[in-house]
């Protein structure tokens, strides 16, 4: 079995079991993420896979032998480790602290070779520092030292790459390169490549898989769709989550949620009208506090749309400055039926809208009208608009646009068959 | 690389035999540089020298000894406290931080104190040797837990260790009596009772040791980068660690036995050299080694010239301190 294997593996530090029973499999030329919260273990697996903390039981096989029974040099030969924080130790010259990775193939009493020179050289470029090579790594950003850092590694020459939160500390531009740099050495590197990573939008984007370590132990492992489930999320982080599709990467997309008391008053479901991106606010604010919610109707090209798509709501999206057509308006009837509210923000009132409003407004479920921007400024269906929001105004509840998630929570607590309680 | 470290060992060894001249043609005799060449020649078989006999003399035996000694400590200490820095990545970590000096000045002072005579003839030099690595053992049993010595642990117990064994140093003062000039004398650092007898014990063992470190230049630099990463690069830390300290420390108890606690020589050296030649042990440890020897050979040839002889010990100090403190405003004197 080539790759890395761990197996049953439990470590105790400090007479405190901080990984028990880990099994985790990467084979050549795959990137798996661990991710967790803080104090899950993800660095002191790393540890275990690179000889530097001798587990208590189970075992870390590399290409099929116990890396505890490898010396230091062997084992730096087939893991090559890029640390949390790298330190890359007095002012050497860039191309020096990466020709320590080469320590463990350069016999003692022998020099480097042009085989070493060869593997710095190469590992330079691959990291793109070959630039920085004569400067001191004193004088290097935070951006470089991290890629002097993984330079080094990668002049280990060695099938297995661990890597402790490579993107720590790196602006956004640095955190897609490096990883984009990770994803490639197992790519066409053919290394088994294993990173923490913090970031779990970024782990689903860049990993082949994740596995989701927690409370010392693996809570899921598989397909970054599979493990970033909220259930999963709350199991493992202790906090709501919203899983949504990244409309730029079609990757999971994790957005957590403020531990709102909200939690334990009164939740439904509740529909909301878009437009104008008068409804996101709105959106956000009614998800955060564990509404079930869906909208509609919402222009394609409307700020509420991507608000919606991100938090992955139910959603009827319309074309823009077009009638809603008679299919979306039985779906929009559909969801407001099955609600337990309807908001209506205030959204600009078209020709196109009206209907669907007016229906709201002759509709059962109770409303909540928000009374914001005046209607003058956004009214565009002329007397019938103003009409309609005169109908809704009467038949709903309206509130300033802070009061909307508290009047929800009231309507929903009036609902039939509800009491005060729950 | 290789190069440039030749270059730069050839240049300081140059230095070393120039201050070496230098010193043995000053003294309350004046003997001309040349003479002394002329002498130093003349002790191989062939070379015929009409120097006159006194001369020989004092520079055979009364000189040369002395600049040797100096040499050879001096080689000792700026190897080990170069490892030693490099070892704890502490800028102000000296040979002597795991209680090497303080050991051995525990055994002088009492042989000193005692008067006590050793058997098998091993004098004051043997006591020292034994209390320097015994103080030096003791600090690594007690900064050892479980097979591993966390560097900062064994730090803190060097402290430690040497804090109280100033202490038996102290008390051992109080009571000294008549020793007490003596033991002042020895506790301050000298070269002033060289022999050929000494320099040969010392460089039996603390050469050995410093040859033995360089082979490990590679080991040091990847240290620097704090124990995890140098472990991950394929260093084995714990045994190298081993290794390292007990070399440096048996060089440097050579180097103490002989000549008493001499400051600075083990701290300052490295720094120059570091600021002169960069952080790379391959170069750093050997151009400090012999800078060292240079250095502890000017400093001795200050001490003995005033009118009344001064323990190196506060030459070295008293010059080594200011240049120190001039490096560390004008240049970053950088560190781990």
């Amino acid at each position: 079995m080539t790759g890395l294997v761990v197996s049953d593996l439990v470590v105790d530090r400090a007479g405190r079991r901080v990984l028990d029973g880990v099994s985790v499999r990467v084979r050549p030329g795959e990137v798996v993420g661990l991710v967790g919260p803080n104090g899950a273990g993800k660095t002191t697996l790393l540890r275990a896979c690179n000889g530097s903390l001798a587990p208590t039981a189970g075992a870390v096989r590399v290409d099929g032998d116990r890396v505890t029974g490898l010396s230091a040099r062997e084992t730096a030969r087939r893991v090559a480790t890029v640390p949390q924080e790298p330190s890359l130790g007095f002012d050497f010259p860039v191309r020096e602290a990466v020709a320590i990775g080469r320590t463990a193939h350069v016999p003692r009493f022998g020099r480097r070779g042009p085989d070493d020179r060869a593997a710095v050289d190469r590992a330079l470029d691959r990291a793109a520092v070959t630039d920085l090579a004569d400067r001191p790594v004193t004088e290097l950003s935070g951006g470089e030292r991290a890629r002097v850092s993984l330079a080094r590694a990668l002049a280990q020459d060695a099938p297995v790459l661990l890597l402790d939160e490579p993107t720590a500390n790196l602006d956004v531009g640095h955190q897609v390169r490096t990883l984009s740099l990770v994803r490639s050495l197992a790519g066409d590197g053919g290394r088994a490549v294993v990173a923490a990573v913090h970031d779990l939008d970024l782990a689903a984007r860049f990993c082949d898989r994740l596995v989701l370590l927690a409370d010392r132990t693996v809570r899921a492992a598989g397909a970054p769709a599979d493990v970033l489930t909220p259930d999963a999320l709350a199991d493992a982080f202790g906090v709501r989550t919203r899983v949504g599709v990244d409309e730029a990467t079609g990757c999971p997309r994790v957005t957590a949620l403020p531990a709102a008391a909200e939690t334990t008053a009164a939740t439904g479901r509740v529909h909301v009208v878009g437009g104008g991106g008068r409804a996101a606010r709105h959106l956000r604010a009614l998800a955060d506090a564990g509404h079930d919610v869906s909208v509609g109707p919402v222009s394609a090209v409307d700020p509420d749309a991507r608000v919606a798509s991100g938090l992955a709501l139910d959603r009827v999206v319309v074309p823009p400055h077009a009638d809603v057509a008679d299919d979306d308006a039985d779906r929009i009837r559909t969801l407001a039926a099955a609600a337990d509210v309807v908001v209506v923000p205030d959204v600009p009132v078209s020709a196109g809208i009206r209907e669907t409003l007016d229906a709201f407004a002759n509709g059962a479920t109770p409303l909540v009208v928000v009374d914001g921007q005046p209607l003058a400024e956004r009214n565009h269906a002329g007397a019938a608009g103003r009409r309609t929001w005169a109908r809704l105004v009467d038949a709903g509840r309206a509130v300033p646009p802070a009061g909307v998630t508290e009047a929800v929570r009231t309507a929903l607590r009036e609902r039939p068959g509800q009491s005060d309680t729950d | 690389m290789y190069g440039r470290t030749g270059a730069w060992v050839a240049g300081l060894a140059a230095l070393l035999v120039g201050v070496a001249t230098a010193s043995a043609a000053t003294g309350p005799v004046a003997v001309p540089p040349a003479r002394v060449a002329e002498v130093v020649l003349s002790t191989l078989p062939w070379f015929v020298t009409d120097a006159p006999a006194a001369h020989r003399t004092i520079v055979l035996q009364v000189r040369l000894p002395r600049v040797a000694l100096g040499a050879v400590v001096g080689f000792a200490l700026a190897a080990a406290g170069t490892v030693m820095q490099g070892f704890f990545r502490n800028p102000m970590a000296d040979p002597s931080i795991v209680g090497v000096s303080s050991g051995a000045a525990v055994g002088a002072v009492a042989v000193i104190v005692t008067g006590a005579t050793l058997p098998f003839g091993l004098g004051l030099p043997a006591a020292a040797f034994a209390g320097a690595l015994l103080a030096a053992f003791a600090v690594y049993l007690i900064a050892s837990e479980g097979g591993r010595t966390p560097v900062a642990t064994l730090l803190l117990a060097g402290v430690a260790v040497q804090t109280l064994l100033g202490a038996v140093v102290s008390f051992a003062l109080v009571n000294a009596g008549e020793g007490i000039r003596e033991a002042v004398f020895w506790l301050m650092g000298h070269l002033h009772d060289s022999t050929w007898g000494k320099v040969r014990l010392v460089t039996l063992v603390a050469v050995p040791c410093v040859l033995l470190l360089l082979p490990f230049a590679r080991d040091l630099n990847a240290l620097l980068l704090g124990e995890a990463d140098a472990q991950a690069v394929g260093v084995e830390v714990e045994r190298t660690r081993r290794l390292l300290l007990a070399t440096a420390s048996v060089a440097t108890a050579a180097a103490v036995a002989v000549a008493g606690v001499i400051g600075f020589v083990g701290l300052v050296v490295p720094h120059v050299m570091r600021l002169l030649v960069g952080p790379d042990h391959r170069i750093l440890l050997p151009t400090s080694a012999v800078a060292g020897a240079a250095f502890l050979v000017a400093a001795d040839t200050v001490a003995r010239v005033g009118a009344s002889e001064l323990p190196v010990g506060i030459v070295t100090a008293a010059v080594g301190a200011p240049f120190f403190l001039y490096l560390l405003r004008t240049r970053e004197v950088r560190t781990a």
